[in-house]
């Protein structure tokens, strides 16, 4: 008699009395390779046709290691700054109570709204030497536009909201009886907030972390206005690229786009193996 | 105080934070007054900034600059450009979304991170790989010239960036919420002798549909405001192919900040826009919207 | 250490959920406080914690006034109701955690509190389990966790806040008994709030019934079974029938009938009587005594329930039977409580 092939082994997917799914998926699956897959493969085709030492040259290039630099120093140290601001932001926002409290929460978006060239007009303008935050830092000796630390104000701009979005929810979700248990067992204020709460907060914190240095790394119209793009000391690794592509020297945007994308991937990556670990051990 | 409409569920009642739960009065003070501070540095102040320099000259130099040939085409463009971007990614944001959410099949997780991808890619990465599918250097670009089609320092390519830029928005709103939501809805109006599309239509639509206004709003925002990926493929000719923020950046290179703040004013005031509906949404259809925020 | 609870009420927001309230515990005791939800136990288990300050009186620990003391200082062991272990640490540390954060000077060396946290395993039976995370543990062995956790500390006072609350039926009865053993051997001054009448009566040395933010009757659980001081604690503990009489002349009156039961103290007029439907002698004929018709009878386990119609159907009174009684649909029964007592009526 016959056996029925689709009861056992490999099955692509459940049965299901819904319909649609052949045409949704089949739509998605087109939209994603014309748009994203395609695209993206080109850049890895062309990154492969360069050859080893080709693309060997581009990534040990002088000027292309201090772009890296640029980019991924500053991005770390703006994700570093949002850590700590961003869970403090987080922390008021969920524990206290102060009149306008609602609107700065929905403040705290307005670098994923605002264009990211307006905030960069915006930051350059206010900490140029003459403008209002510059000209009270400019006495001390503290230059920020056109140095690499206008690059991490920036980047401190674009990435508050990935700290802040991450941790707000978890914070919102500790349970009271977990600090009062804390308090019962003798621990004061700070013990309970170093030893009980900023630990379980941490998976929040790295992710948030990641997020924004992701983000730091790539963004572009924000910096490029209050960075000064000094070949060596603030030109960050994007506007590298686009330079290159402004010289048609494509292989090389090419090889530096790669290069990011790769260091990216691997730092997200090894994020999510940490997550996923710490999900498996504490649950 | 001002207290508005705050439910937390560990909260029932409000004096249980006697002083087991809560900083000492002098903490409390210190830790809100320096988010207060640095939000306002790094938030507040800029956004004023914005309206104080396009106004510095007053009323006048301000809406010339925005009845300028180049501000209106650049505002025309953006519009354009929003609006073949958002409804496509629209449209695959929902038919994704229900592939994903309503059925079970291999390789979903991995679909799922390919569509996030767009996220952690730099913007001019994003741009740069329509350059080098459509540039000169490619087999694309010149088979399209040669009959007579610009894709990149034109229209399209500006549209093509945008839409990679702006792709996983609506998805990754609808996803989690559909999922959540499950398919009992579905499989009810199916056994009630709805056809599948008339399911979709009165059963799921009315579901999501403040999650997709979420998703669409934030997609909007991303693209009318993009800058970096548009950048690179847009060649920057004026009138031609100068999206808003691209103007703000060639007036502000030209050193007419007055300009450069308006045109940002107009961007700064759809970016408050976005978010005062975002809150809106959030605070009366919070649980009809995902969890999911950010971006 | 002896409790004292003086005069103690409390508002939130307002809305009071104690009303004057005052409690002796006796030093080694085990006190259930039961009620209802809304009954203020919970809020008083942690006004005693010091999670709560009340809003006036106080609460002594021995002669000190506890008012006086932050929760850190008051030095009691709370067990919550959702464990409320810390995820992110081993159950060693979890129980470590009340020495690990005493100041310098008291603070024992890591190997003693090691050392401690294993002795503590070893008497929740846990032994070996050290090094497991919360996530990895049944709710019956978090809840053990929590406990010894909260005895670490060497707390002057257990608190537990509906301990078994979160557990499935047979394990709370495993526990329970566990809990009972614990406290006999290390004889700490306990207090543990509960919904559960069968949990209370079978655990506490004495039991206190509150409801409404007040307390009804404090008692051992024969006191408060047997001789409940209120309607309300009639009906809260164990089953119970109640039915409208009157009083005259020290007797009890259904309807024109005196039922051969009297109370010479009770003043005249409209009164409930209260009885168990267990606790009731059969008669043969009637009179003076209760009868009425088969209304509904039902077999439960090992009796049979049956509710009677009084006075022409107006009444309905719950009785418990032998099995082996016919109860006949509407067969004439007549009885009379063994046990019983009568309220006032209440204006309502």
């Amino acid at each position: 008699m016959t056996t029925a092939p689709a009861e056992a082994g490999w099955r692509f997917r459940q049965p299901s009395v819904i319909p649609g799914f052949g045409v949704t998926l089949g739509f998605s699956l087109t939209y994603l390779t014309l748009i994203i897959l395609i695209p993206l493969s080109g850049l890895v085709w062309h990154t492969a046709s360069l050859g080893w030492a080709d693309f060997w040259a581009i990534a040990t290039d002088r000027r292309t290691i201090s772009a890296l630099k640029v980019s991924f120093g500053t991005a770390l140290i703006g994700a570093a700054v949002n850590v700590v601001f961003g869970t403090l932001v987080a922390w008021v926002l969920v524990r206290y109570r102060f009149p306008g409290r609602r609107i700065l929460d929905a403040m705290v978006d307005l670098p994923f709204a605002l264009p990211t060239a307006v905030a960069g007009i915006a930051l350059t303008t206010l900490y140029a030497p003459k403008g209002w935050i510059g000209s009270l830092l400019a006495p001390l000796g503290i230059k920020v536009a056109y140095t690499p630390l206008g690059i991490v104000i920036a980047l401190i701009f674009v990435g508050l909201p990935f700290v802040v979005r991450t941790v707000q929810p978890i914070i919102e979700e500790i349970d009271r009886e977990v600090e009062e248990a804390a308090a019962t067992l003798g621990a004061n204020r700070f013990q309970t907030i170093s030893r009980v709460l900023l630990p379980g907060l941490t998976p929040a914190i790295v992710t948030g972390f990641a997020l924004a240095f992701a983000r730091g790394v790539g963004e572009y119209g924000s910096v490029i206005f209050i960075a000064g793009n000094l070949p060596y000391v603030s030109e960050i690794a994007p506007l590298l690229i686009v330079i290159r592509l402004e010289e048609f020297h494509y292989a090389a945007a090419t090889g530096i786009a790669t290069i990011m994308l790769a260091l990216s991937f691997s730092m997200l990556l090894v994020i999510n193996l940490i997550q996923s670990w710490s999900r498996k051990r504490y649950g | 105080m001002v207290d508005l409409s705050y439910t937390a569920a560990a909260d029932t009642s409000p004096s249980r934070t006697v002083s087991a739960t809560t900083e000492g009065r002098a903490t409390r003070w210190a830790l809100l007054a320096l988010a207060l501070v640095f939000l306002a540095v790094f938030l507040l102040v800029p956004l004023v900034l914005v309206f104080s320099e396009a106004l510095k000259r007053g009323w006048g130099p301000y809406f010339e600059t925005i009845a300028d040939p180049d501000t209106l085409s650049a505002i025309r463009l953006t519009l354009l450009v929003a609006a073949i971007a958002v409804p496509l990614n629209l449209v695959f944001g929902v038919a994704a979304a229900w592939a994903i959410a309503k059925f079970e099949f291999k390789g979903k997780a991995f679909l799922t991170t390919l569509i996030d991808l767009p996220f952690s890619v730099s913007p001019v990465i994003s741009g740069l790989v329509y350059v080098l599918l459509f540039g000169a250097n490619s087999v694309l670009g010149p088979w399209l010239k040669s009959y007579g089609i610009e894709i990149l320092f034109a229209v399209p390519g500006i549209v093509l960036a945008t839409i990679f830029v702006t792709f996983p928005f609506v998805a990754r709103e609808l996803i989690p919420l559909m999922q959540e939501q499950g398919t009992g809805d579905e499989e009810a109006a199916l056994s009630l002798g709805a056809n599948g599309w008339q399911t979709f239509w009165y059963v799921t639509l009315p579901n999501i549909k403040w999650g997709l206004l979420y998703g669409v709003l934030l997609c909007n925002a991303r693209a009318m405001g993009e800058f970096g990926a548009v950048s690179v493929v847009s060649g920057h000719i004026r009138g031609l192919t100068n999206t808003m923020p691209l103007h703000v950046e060639i007036l502000y290179n030209e050193y007419n900040s007055v300009g450069a703040f308006a045109v940002a004013s107009l961007l700064a005031g759809l970016a408050l826009v976005t978010l005062a509906l975002k809150t809106i949404l959030e605070i009366r259809y919070g649980h009809a919207i995902a969890a999911s925020r950010g971006h | 250490m002896e409790v004292r609870v003086a005069n103690v009420r409390k508002e939130f927001d307002r809305f009071p959920a104690l009303h004057d309230v005052s409690l002796d515990i006796k030093s080694g005791e085990l006190i259930a406080l039961l009620g209802p939800s809304g009954s203020g136990k919970t809020t008083l288990l942690r006004l005693i914690a010091g999670l709560e300050k009340p809003t006036r009186g106080k609460i002594y620990f021995g002669d000190e006034d506890a008012s006086q003391r932050t929760i850190q200082e008051r030095n009691v062991g709370f067990v919550f109701q959702h464990y409320a272990l810390f995820r992110h640490m081993t159950v060693a540390d979890n129980i470590g955690f009340g020495l690990k954060v005493r100041p310098g000077a008291t603070r024992p060396p890591k190997a003693e509190i090691r050392r401690r946290a294993s002795e503590l395993l070893d008497l929740v039976q846990l032994s070996g389990l050290e090094k497991r995370y919360p996530a990895q543990l049944s709710g019956g062995q978090r809840q053990r966790v929590a406990l010894a956790r909260a005895m670490a500390i060497e707390p002057r006072v257990l608190l537990l806040d509906e301990p078994f609350g979160a557990l499935d039926a047979q394990v709370r009865r495993e526990l329970r008994r566990w809990l009972r053993e614990i406290h006999d051997a290390t004889g700490h001054t306990t207090i543990f709030v509960t919904h559960d009448q069968e949990e209370a009566l079978e655990l506490a040395d004495r039991v206190v019934v509150m409801s409404q933010g007040r307390i009804e009757q404090v008692g051992t659980a024969d006191e408060v079974y047997d001789t409940p001081n209120s309607p309300f604690v009639y009906g809260f503990i164990g089953d119970s029938s109640a039915l409208p009489v009157k009083i005259e002349d020290g007797q009890i009156w259904i309807a024109d009938r005196p039922i051969g039961l009297a109370t010479p103290d009770a003043p005249d007029g409209k009164a409930t009587l209260y009885f168990r439907p267990h606790d009731i002698e059969l008669l043969d004929s009637c009179s003076g005594c209760i009868a009425g018709t088969v209304a509904t009878s039902r077999r439960v386990a090992g009796t049979r329930r049956v509710e009677l119609e009084i006075g022409g159907g107006r009444q309905v009174v719950e009785i418990e039977l032998p099995i082996e009684h016919p109860a006949a649909q509407k067969s004439r029964i007549a009885f009379r409580p063994r046990r019983w007592k009568v309220f006032p009526a209440q204006d309502s």
